[in-house]
């Protein structure tokens, strides 16, 4: 049996759900301070 | 400890994450590219496992950070229902769907390291099996966190089934010494120390150390968002 898809297909699982997951927490950042700024409530 | 207590601030936590993230996000990023040269390239095959031991530098330091992940859910399950520690429920809403993917992460990874080694993908052996229900424990506490017009509430709710459910790690630890498992026993967290070559054992602990780098990141990450989202909500009820 050839294990190298397997691998291969490991390390996709874990690109697309950690990768996917960090993605998902900037965009969500990125959107509740941008709601913060449109209210003027953005300081550091 | 004192500057942990003044960490508990949410106000400060927010600016502490502010200034510590871009760093610790370049260390993550290095420590991640060194492991992932040392997993992918430097590390030879194992004997047995052959080139298939690749997947492990994914699949064990996921297990790992699943557990820890859920330990810290039941202290910050304790915080809030103990101490009202107004950070403890932000925190645990940020890291809960951290550790679930992690835990998802080391269950796909481990089952696609089955299927070469063992010729299936999936058997209800313990290990696998108490694995799974951490996996539905973390999903138990997403939805429960969730559940409620009244935040206070579903935060409290996660945060029992997050203390009735931390009885499930030493069940996973201990699974494969308490009953005849198809998974392996321990073999770096044991007495005696680990019992893997060092060729292998480096990329592996490199790689702990990277996803582990990760797992903060994400978690600080989120708790930000969250409190940013507790003090949005508050100005949209105020107006």
């Amino acid at each position: 049996m050839n294990h190298t898809p397997f691998i291969l297909a490991a390390y996709v699982v874990a690109l697309i759900g950690i990768g996917g997951l960090l993605v998902a927490s900037l965009v969500a950042r990125a959107r509740v301070k941008r709601a913060l700024g449109m209210r003027g409530l953005d300081r550091r | 400890m004192a500057s942990l207590h003044v960490l508990a601030n949410p106000a400060r936590f927010r600016r502490f994450c502010q200034r510590a993230l871009p760093a610790l996000s370049a260390l993550t990023a290095v420590v991640l590219l060194a492991g992932l040269w040392l997993a992918l390239v430097q590390s030879p095959p194992d004997y047995q496992q052959g080139e298939t031991v690749r997947i492990m530098f994914l699949h064990v330091p996921s297990a790992w950070l699943a557990m820890a992940g859920y330990a810290l859910l039941a202290v910050l399950g304790a915080s809030l229902l103990v101490w009202r520690h107004p950070l403890a429920a932000l925190m645990a809403r940020a890291a809960a769907p951290v550790g679930a993917v992690f835990a998802a992460v080391c269950l796909l990874t481990g089952s696609l390291w089955g299927r070469p080694m063992w010729g299936t993908y999936w058997v209800w052996d313990a290990r696998l099996t108490s694995m799974l229900l951490l996996f539905f424990l973390y999903l138990g506490h997403i939805a429960l966190s969730r559940a409620y017009d009244d935040a206070e509430r579903g935060d409290r709710a996660a945060a029992i089934l997050a203390l009735v459910g931390v009885i499930n790690l030493p069940v996973i630890k201990f699974s494969v010494d308490w009953w005849n498992t198809l998974h392996q026993p321990a073999s770096v967290m044991k007495l005696g120390g680990p019992s893997i070559h060092p060729a292998i054992l480096t990329p592996l602990l490199v790689m702990a150390v990277a996803l582990l780098l990760l797992f903060v990141v994400l978690v600080m990450l989120r708790t930000e968002t969250e409190i940013d989202r507790r003090r949005l909500e508050a100005a949209e009820r105020a107006s």
